[in-house]
């Protein structure tokens, strides 16, 4: 009776410890193959794109990438215009932005009262997480009105007849151009540039600082001789997600760059970067080949963030930071 | 030495002076991105716009089926992309804390959290739009639901790394198989942290425009059909803020106040979940 009974109890026990042991290695499967779906997206990106733009690119081969002619008419695509206006409008952005979001990274870690440092961490942070929709309607009707009627006029008057200067900013003043398009990015990437570093600075420990203040370094020098050194990489890391934001933004770009595929001298002149002309092309666009080129410039632009942003996220990772956004 | 003192101490206060201006600078410029919104966009803010449809050009109206579009592809990819970015992090920090995929994973999910979203949209549109040879509210759902992925992910993975081991140790002491472990001890202390996730994943495709205008493109009109294009806040105000026409503006300023403040409560709702879960 007792052996029946501590066998049925067996019995049962191994039954619950099969299907317990079952259930996990279904559980494991299940949350492992969600894990490779994220690696099989990235492969399924870039072989989607390439598919698309196989017709563009065998069409033009290389000369894609450096023919500045876009005519749909013709059916003639170069991307020249677009990856310059890419890469001229976050130039634009950077200059402004790093130095400003560093400043306000030193202001947060080294100047700022103990007590306001949370609250405006926290106010950086949540505009960092501002749709870029948002930045771009306000470049749109705010920003570009304000340089086409007091900015850009004096400029370009005051300009006239010096040498090189005279061409880079030269008229008519329309208000929305290259500049414009990167003075809205600048604006865009400066909290999320600031929240990184700042996170970067305060990684630097404590007794590395006080020994330098123990010698009587002066902020400054504590920040030039041992806050930057220590950071460098983190630094130059959370510049380059910024630069990875940057390239690949689109609403902030599309309202105020002004559509034009043409490389100007003038900063001031309408340009087009890769992501605008996606956007304002291709609903519209007619015609496989035109799909095609159109998708081909996403490729391109995929390949380069990707490049940037992976190059930034080893730098960060170098430095044990691994930012959120 | 006097002199070396002295310029020692210039150099720090103009420095100084530098950083708060930089500061001053930045914040002042978002202010005025913030203050413009809100002086534009909050005449219009009523209940019109909250019950009418997108007018034609040159009436008024509200923006009714933009909201609830929007509403309806964000609780979609939501519900399609937070459940996979869930497993995939519980993969990452609980099965395969220490397997070399992990480390693949989590390198490749970090580029795609700030991957242009324009691409995702070409993306769904080469596999979806063109297959089915239009677009349509599904598209779209698929182009946001694998911008959520990577949020969810990323979050789920920190919050279940930051519960302590010894719960697991404990549970496991007692026989638990993993999955109960996972599902009874680590999410439940997780818990807070893993909403955060999904919240800030909604935030985020919310007032997401790029990857919507070639998947799930725009409707004048009123739509429940998922099928069929259908419009979004999003490209709704692209869309207004472009045209000529004076009521369309105002109503793309509404609008994007509107988004503005949606995603600002999600953003703050989803921190202080996060500093609550980290304070455990």
């Amino acid at each position: 009776m007792a052996a029946s009974t501590y066998a049925a109890h067996a019995a049962e026990f191994r039954r619950r410890a099969t299907w317990l042991t079952a259930v996990d290695r279904v559980f494991h499967g299940v949350t492992l193959a969600a894990a490779i779906i994220v690696l099989m997206l990235l492969a399924g990106v870039i072989v989607a794109l390439f598919d698309g733009a196989l017709p563009a690119l065998r069409q033009f081969g290389v000369g894609f990438i450096v023919n500045e002619v876009w005519n749909p008419v013709t059916e003639q695509f170069g991307a020249l215009a677009p990856i310059y206006g890419t890469l001229i409008t976050s130039l634009i952005a950077m200059l402004i932005a790093v130095p400003v979001s560093l400043g306000i990274a030193i202001f947060l870690t080294e100047f700022c009262p103990i007590r306001l440092r949370r609250p405006i961490g926290i106010a950086i942070e949540l505009l960092a997480g501002i749709p870029s929709i948002i930045y771009g309607i306000w470049g749109l009707f705010a920003l570009a009105p304000f340089l086409q009627k007091n900015v850009q006029p004096p400029i370009i008057d005051a300009l006239e007849g010096v040498p090189v200067l005279e061409n880079l900013f030269a008229g008519p003043p329309y208000g929305i151009g290259v500049l414009t398009a990167g003075l809205i990015l600048s604006i865009m990437i400066l909290p999320f540039i600031a929240a990184v570093t700042r996170d970067v600075f305060e990684a630097v420990p404590a007794v590395l600082k006080e020994a330098a203040y123990g010698i009587g370094c002066t902020t400054w020098e504590v920040i030039r001789n041992v806050v930057i050194p220590y950071t460098r990489i983190g630094i130059f890391g959370g510049v380059m997600l910024g630069l990875g934001r940057a390239l690949g933004e689109t609403m902030a770009v599309t309202f105020v760059i002004g559509n034009a595929h043409r490389i100007t001298a003038s900063l001031f002149a309408p340009g087009t970067t890769i992501s605008a002309a996606i956007a304002n092309e291709f609903t519209e666009a007619v015609g496989d080949l035109y799909t095609s080129s159109l998708i081909a410039l996403g490729l391109i632009l995929f390949v380069i963030t990707f490049l940037v942003l992976a190059a930034a996220r080893l730098m960060l990772a170098r430095m044990g930071s691994r930012p959120r956004a | 030495m006097k002199r070396l003192y002295l310029r020692r101490r210039l150099i720090n206060r103009a420095i100084t002076v530098a950083s708060i201006g930089a500061a001053g600078f930045g914040i002042l410029f978002l202010l005025l991105v913030l203050w413009k919104l809100v002086a534009e966009g909050l005449g219009g803010l009523d209940l019109d716009l909250l019950t009418k449809m997108t007018p034609p050009p040159g009436s008024d109206g509200g923006l009714l089926n933009p909201i609830l579009g929007s509403a309806v592809i964000t609780a979609l990819a939501t519900l399609v992309g937070a459940p996979l970015g869930l497993l995939a992090g519980i993969y990452m920090a609980e099965y395969g804390r220490y397997a070399r995929i992990t480390v693949v994973v989590r390198f490749i999910n970090d580029v795609l959290l700030s991957a242009p979203s324009i691409v995702i949209g070409l993306f769904v549109y080469e596999i979806m739009v063109v297959p089915m040879g239009h677009f349509s509210a599904w598209a779209g759902v698929a182009a946001l639901a694998i911008i959520v992925i990577p949020v969810v992910l990323r979050t789920t993975e920190d919050m279940l790394s930051l519960v302590p081991g010894g719960l697991r140790e404990a549970a496991a002491a007692l026989g638990a198989p993993r999955w109960i472990i996972i599902g009874k001890v680590a999410i439940r202390a997780a818990l807070s942290g893993l909403v955060t996730g999904v919240l800030l994943a909604v935030a985020r495709i919310s007032g997401e425009t790029a990857p919507l205008l070639f998947t799930a493109l725009n409707n004048q009109f009123w739509s429940t059909d998922l099928n069929a294009p259908i419009a979004s806040l999003p490209v709704t105000i692209f869309q207004f803020a472009m045209s000529p026409y004076e009521e369309w503006q105002r109503l793309a300023w509404s609008g994007a106040l509107l988004i503005t403040l949606a995603v600002l409560c999600l953003n703050a709702f989803a921190r202080l979940l996060a500093a609550r879960q980290r304070s455990k």
